[in-house]
């Protein structure tokens, strides 16, 4: 892949190679952050001034199916050392799928200093760079976040029913099996709870994943991630969009494409998703 | 002590734990992770020993007198490397049969309920192959 620079993404700073995380870990405004899937990963070896957010630990609150509130974010922002001028870059594994997930998170509390370490931990790995096992000792600091914005990056199940019935643009990054109501659930993972199969009516699929490419993990550049969005799945350049999978993880990776590298102005993600969608009474679908 | 028996226990001891001290516990068992030995099975391993539905891509095989051995071919799959450590550490030679009494939510008990649905998933895949493949070989 062609540098960052060069890939005429809208905005490119909000990614960063594993070179520049080489050049710039140890600055002291600078926060790296690694979120997996794996939750043993990160005590087998991380970048050494990592510290680790753990999506279900950290982010969630399981009692209301939401996630942190301002309080909870702060304490978590506080623990971890970051202050609202603190930049974060986040890498994990799975192609970043993670790691934009708690990007997503962070915007709801307005910190926008983020970055995502471009190919993430596999290609930190598979350059040869070093990990290490201890818990690196960053200073806690007292982290102060505004109200969270629930309306700006985040779409909830009234909204997306508006904007499907004025014809907005939605798009669904799961499979193409869960697309067509052919699976519930991604192909081999259990259902997860969705009493019917098929896609919001009027939305596109563009399976997440097409975003990078397999063999590095890096983002492609714009031009190919235009030609995915714009030239297959129509989407119109500027226009709002919503994005949805399961339960609003594998989205927040293309919520991130297009706001940030595509620079699409309105992109929402609706972490309800299908598993609400599914089974949401007087919801209509397509399959 | 080996077998289900066993396996209960390091079950019981992990929920007793922390997290920490529950993710120290099982990397350590990552470590210790062996793949199954040239001699039983060697690279590209065979399909239809794939493990359906581990992303880690994970192979099961039996081997006579040893019990169910895997190969963990993604090098940042800790956790499939932790189950397979474990299965194999519980359930080798005279225990092997004994991995068809394992329970379903062994999965839940060892890692604790925070994985994601494709790690669990993945996860439990690995003991439903081993017990299907320790059930068929008698």
């Amino acid at each position: 892949m062609e540098p960052i620079e060069q890939r005429g993404y809208a905005n490119p700073d909000r990614l960063v190679s594993t070179q520049w995380v080489a050049d710039h870990k140890g600055d002291p405004d600078v926060l790296l952050v690694e979120s997996n899937e794996d939750p043993l990963l990160y005590s087998t070896g991380h970048i050494d001034v990592a510290m680790e957010i753990d999506w279900t630990r950290d982010l969630n609150n399981p009692l209301t199916r939401d996630y942190l509130d301002e309080a909870g974010f702060e304490a978590l922002m506080s623990r971890i050392g970051a202050t609202r001028e603190t930049n974060v870059v986040f890498y994990g594994d799975r192609n970043n799928w993670w790691a934009t997930y708690a990007l997503w998170v962070f915007s709801l509390f307005g910190h926008e200093r983020t970055k995502i370490m471009d190919g993430g931990r596999q290609k930190w790995v598979n350059e040869g760079r070093p990990l290490y096992q201890s818990v690196p000792n960053r200073p806690t600091t007292t982290y102060r976040c505004p109200p969270r914005d629930d309306q700006t990056n985040r779409a909830f199940r009234d909204g997306v029913l508006r904007h499907m019935q004025e014809g907005k643009a939605l798009v669904d990054v799961r499979s193409p099996e869960e697309f067509t109501g052919e699976r519930l659930h991604m192909p081999a993972y259990p259902n997860e709870g969705a009493l019917r199969g098929g896609h919001i009516p009027g939305a596109k699929n563009v399976p997440w994943a097409k975003a990078v490419d397999p063999a590095t993990g890096e983002f492609l550049s714009a031009t190919r991630l235009r030609e995915l969005y714009e030239g297959g799945a129509r989407l119109k350049p500027g226009e709002e969009v919503v994005t949805y999978c399961r339960i609003g993880e594998r989205s927040s990776h293309t919520w991130f494409v297009l706001k940030y590298l595509l620079g699409y102005p309105n992109v929402r993600n609706y972490d309800g998703s299908w598993t609400e969608w599914g089974n949401l009474v007087g919801a209509p679908i397509e399959r | 002590m080996e077998g289900l028996q066993g396996l209960l226990e390091l079950a019981e001891s992990l929920e007793s734990l922390d997290r920490a001290e529950r993710i120290e516990t099982l990397t350590d068992y990552a470590r210790r992770y062996q793949p199954v030995p040239e001699s039983v099975a060697g690279k590209p391993y065979p399909e239809r020993n794939k493990v359906p539905g581990c992303e880690s891509e994970v192979y099961a095989f039996l081997v006579p007198d040893s019990g169910v051995r895997f190969a963990v071919e993604n090098r940042q799959g800790v956790s499939a490397m932790a189950l397979a450590a474990i299965l194999q550490e519980f359930f080798g030679g005279a225990w092997a049969n004994e991995i068809e009494q394992v329970p379903d939510e062994i999965v839940y008990r060892l890692f604790g309920r925070e994985l994601s649905m494709g790690k669990s998933m993945g996860l439990m895949n690995m003991v439903a192959t081993a017990k299907a493949l320790a059930g068929a070989a008698k």
